[in-house]
């Protein structure tokens, strides 16, 4: 077994390395100056740069801190990268439910510019018995503003239920007009749901709720909750070592590749929510032992929500690179006793070639190189070690919709010194980024081109690019030759005019 | 011809703004003038008096049912009643459900898009309620009233909602031409009603347009479907209504811009005027009546 030794070394990281505290302070105050004070004024408690924690007794875990207001009303006239409840409902937590008919009521716009999901890939036949990519409406008109849209929204039921008879259930998620003129969905959803025998989830995930989508992950959750926890006489015969995947939205595959590691360990995955799931692995899921959640943010609420009530142990994990794979691995595996903890060893034994020969290719390209982050709610600290464990560094990184647990737990990941951004507008980021000019950035489709044309290389880190698995073993070597890719492309070197590098051609241009 | 004129009346619920708008504008025929209703009410009922029929088809529901306004022509809804009045209902949604107000904006967007203000002098609308949503206030906003008649009586939420009102009024009046035409007070025989009403009248920077007195006559022509001017022409009531037309018809450009006060202020005028009692006076009445 052949591994490098910066992978073996560190306690919690593999690398260590500093970032430059004093100039990412400059960069925070050289923003904050462009602002009108009361602007000035409240974006500066979303910026800050990660101090040394010396109050490490209190969790062994934490290695610097990274306090910043979260979870806050964006400033107004600034470009925010942020979206709405129906976004956190319809696009994250419902949305990748396979076999229901997820129906975007209210006007065509939400649904048809959210039309295919976010990449999250599933196993069957769309349009018989799948229906991810597929775009429900009901298209609402003027007339169905002024006169209520409950009986349209009836029709489309019935219609749904005659055109694709194998679909399991259907959930309504609420535009904002729905929750202006007070439509009653939930008596739509009562009445068709008995005239039918199925499923159908009313979710008040109007845009205008909240500051960002993740109160749309809250509403699903409680949606959930409230229209599909026991409400059907189930026939499953659970196991002792049953556990539920929450929050692996299986973009590009990520489940997949997840749930083969679990399985190689000896757990049986009942449920993973919600990328290629069934309505009956969420019906099913407080028969299970135990909730491995990734995304905490998107779904912590029902995993509270199934310990307090069917008293099931919740565990955070993270399947980004070799280090926390093996560190998730082992934690997971104590909860099921030396027998797992015996096989989840010659797991890790087996892979650690295949990482060897992932670290080994790609750590001479990318060592040192340096990395900023924006994304959403979970990946701005979990993806951070996969980067280390090809020897490159993080030197900022914020979330669009995080709380302030997501920061405190940055502060598990993140070195001294690293810049932090909450909520960042485009202009914040913008400069971050000229000045700093590091060699990736790993952000969203918005940010993407801009960075790109101030001539630094960029991964979407909410998509994979169209490429992907990213979790797992299999995923850290698609990760590993994506993020080579894009820095070491050959495209960067033609990035200057010609005559602006060749000398001839600059003294013939004059 | 002279420009066209647009009013609108507002006012509580159930303080008889369509009776008092009917009766006006039937009145205002005999100056020549040729009138368009549009009623903002879902109940539809702001051009019965006129029609002499209830129910004529309104604009949201004929749009509805044909699918959407555009499947409409100005021909479907406009119908002709007094003299030649014309009448449209906007109509709207049963109670309880969809958005009454996007329904008014709709509708009278439909309107003007047709052509329904060519060939009139007058455009009147009648408003339901309170000002409770942008939808309502649609006469109010994009210079279309230029003066808005408030119907008032000496009770006191009517007087809550007339300040309401000039609230609304005011809000618009800075970045329009809509002016506060004047208060009407239709007759309710509370205490020292005319008194109240001139007060608020001079406290909200307007005028008592007319103090329309209670009369009978104006429920059993009600019941007939029809104004007192067209019932009883020769009544004393239709004298009143025909008083308070020219008035509205003379205060032409004469509207304001109102000063709507608070509720504490409303509070103290209406103790001034004793139709409200302090604590103390409570307490002395009490007192007096427990000693008997």
């Amino acid at each position: 077994m052949r591994l490098h030794p910066d992978f073996l070394r560190g306690r919690a990281m593999s690398l260590k390395y500093d970032n430059d505290s004093g100039f990412h302070a400059k960069l925070i105050a050289d923003v904050l100056s462009q602002y009108p004070g009361k602007a000035a004024k409240r974006r500066s408690k979303h910026l800050s740069v990660a101090t040394s924690e010396k109050d490490a007794g209190e969790d062994p875990n934490t290695i610097s801190e990274c306090e910043v207001k979260s979870n806050i009303k964006s400033v107004p006239g600034v470009m925010t990268i942020r979206g709405c409840a129906y976004a956190g409902s319809k696009g994250v937590v419902w949305g990748p439910i396979k076999d229901m008919v997820h129906i975007s009521h209210g006007p065509v716009g939400c649904g048809q510019y959210s039309w295919s999901q976010r990449r999250n890939y599933y196993v069957g036949l769309t349009g018989i018995d799948t229906f991810v990519t597929m775009q429900f409406t009901s298209d609402f008109q003027e007339k169905d503003i002024v006169f209520g849209g409950d009986k349209k929204l009836e029709k489309v039921i019935d219609e749904i239920a005659e055109l694709f008879p194998l679909s399991n259930g259907i959930s309504l998620q609420s535009e904002c007009p729905i929750g202006l003129i007070g439509d009653d969905i939930e008596a739509v959803a009562r009445k068709k749901a008995k005239e039918h025998t199925t499923t159908v989830v009313p979710v008040r995930c109007e845009g205008f709720r909240g500051v960002s989508q993740s109160l749309g992950h809250h509403i699903a959750n409680d949606a959930i909750r409230d229209w599909v926890f026991d409400k059907k006489d189930l026939k499953f015969e659970p196991g002792p070592y049953d556990v539920n995947v929450i929050g692996d939205y299986n973009i590009g595959g990520d489940a997949w590749a997840s749930r083969i590691l679990l399985e190689e360990i000896g757990l049986r995955v009942v449920g993973n929510w919600s990328g290629d799931a069934t309505l009956a692995e969420v019906e099913r899921a407080p028969r299970a032992t135990l909730n491995l959640i990734h995304c905490y943010r998107s779904m912590n609420y029902i995993s509270r929500h199934m310990e307090e009530k069917y008293a099931i142990p919740w565990m955070e994990y993270n399947f980004f690179g070799p280090f926390q794979i093996e560190a998730s691995l082992r934690n997971i595996a104590k909860h099921f006793g030396p027998e797992i903890e015996d096989r989840t060893e010659t797991v890790i034994a087996k892979y650690r070639p295949f990482v060897s020969a992932v670290v080994d290719k790609y750590w001479p390209r990318l060592s040192g190189k340096r990395v900023m982050l924006y994304i959403g709610g979970l990946r701005p600290r979990h993806v951070i070690t996969a980067y280390e464990d090809l020897g490159m560094e993080i030197v900022g990184t914020g979330y669009e919709f995080g709380h302030g647990d997501d920061y405190q737990r940055t502060g598990h990941y993140v070195k001294e010194g690293t810049l932090i951004y909450d909520d960042v507008t485009s202009y914040e980021l913008e400069k971050f980024i000229e000045g700093i000019r590091p060699d990736l950035v790993g952000s969203g489709v918005k940010e993407k081109y801009p960075v790109q044309k101030m001539g630094i290389p960029f991964r979407q880190m909410h998509s994979w690019d169209y490429s992907g698995p990213y979790h797992g073993y299999d995923g850290f070597a698609i990760f590993a030759r994506d993020m080579d890719m894009a820095i070491n492309n050959p495209v960067w070197g033609l990035y200057d005019a010609p005559w602006q590098n060749d000398r001839a051609l600059a003294a013939v241009a004059g | 011809m002279a420009a066209l004129r647009q009013i609108a009346f507002y006012g509580k619920g159930g303080i008889g703004k369509s009776t008092t708008s009917q009766n006006t504008l039937a009145a205002l025929v005999d100056h020549g003038q040729k009138i368009l209703i549009v009623g903002c009410d879902p109940k539809a009922d702001s051009t019965r008096l006129i029609l002499n029929s209830k129910a004529q088809d309104t604009v949201l529901d004929l749009a509805a049912t044909r699918g959407s306004v555009e499947d409409l022509e100005l021909e479907d809804v406009l119908k002709v009643g007094y003299k030649g009045i014309k009448c449209v209902e906007s109509g709207g949604p049963e109670p309880g459900v969809g958005c009454a107000g996007r329904g008014v904006i709709t509708s009278i967007n439909f309107l003007e898009e047709n052509g329904a203000y060519n060939d009139v002098d007058y455009v009147s609308y009648d408003v339901l309620g309170d000002v409770v949503c942008g939808g309502f206030a649609m006469p109010i906003r994009e210079n279309k009233a230029q003066e808005i008649y408030i119907v008032m009586s000496g009770e006191m939420m009517a007087l809550y909602a007339a300040n309401n009102i000039a609230r609304g009024i005011l809000k618009y009046a800075a970045g329009g031409s809509v002016r506060l035409g004047g208060l009407i007070c239709n007759e309710r025989q509370t205490d020292r009603e005319i008194d109240l009403a001139e007060a608020l009248a001079a406290k909200l920077n307007s005028k008592l347009i007319h103090f329309v007195p209670r009369d009978n006559i104006v429920q059993h022509a009600e019941l007939r479907k029809m104004t007192v001017i067209q019932y009883a022409p020769d009544s004393q009531q239709a004298a009143e209504y025909r008083t308070l037309a020219q008035r509205i018809h003379d205060n032409s450009g004469k509207g304001t811009i109102p000063t709507p006060i608070t509720m504490e202020e409303l509070e103290d005028m209406l103790l001034d005027f004793g139709i409200m009692k302090t604590d103390e006076q409570m307490l002395a009445e009490l007192q007096a009546r427990d000693a008997k």
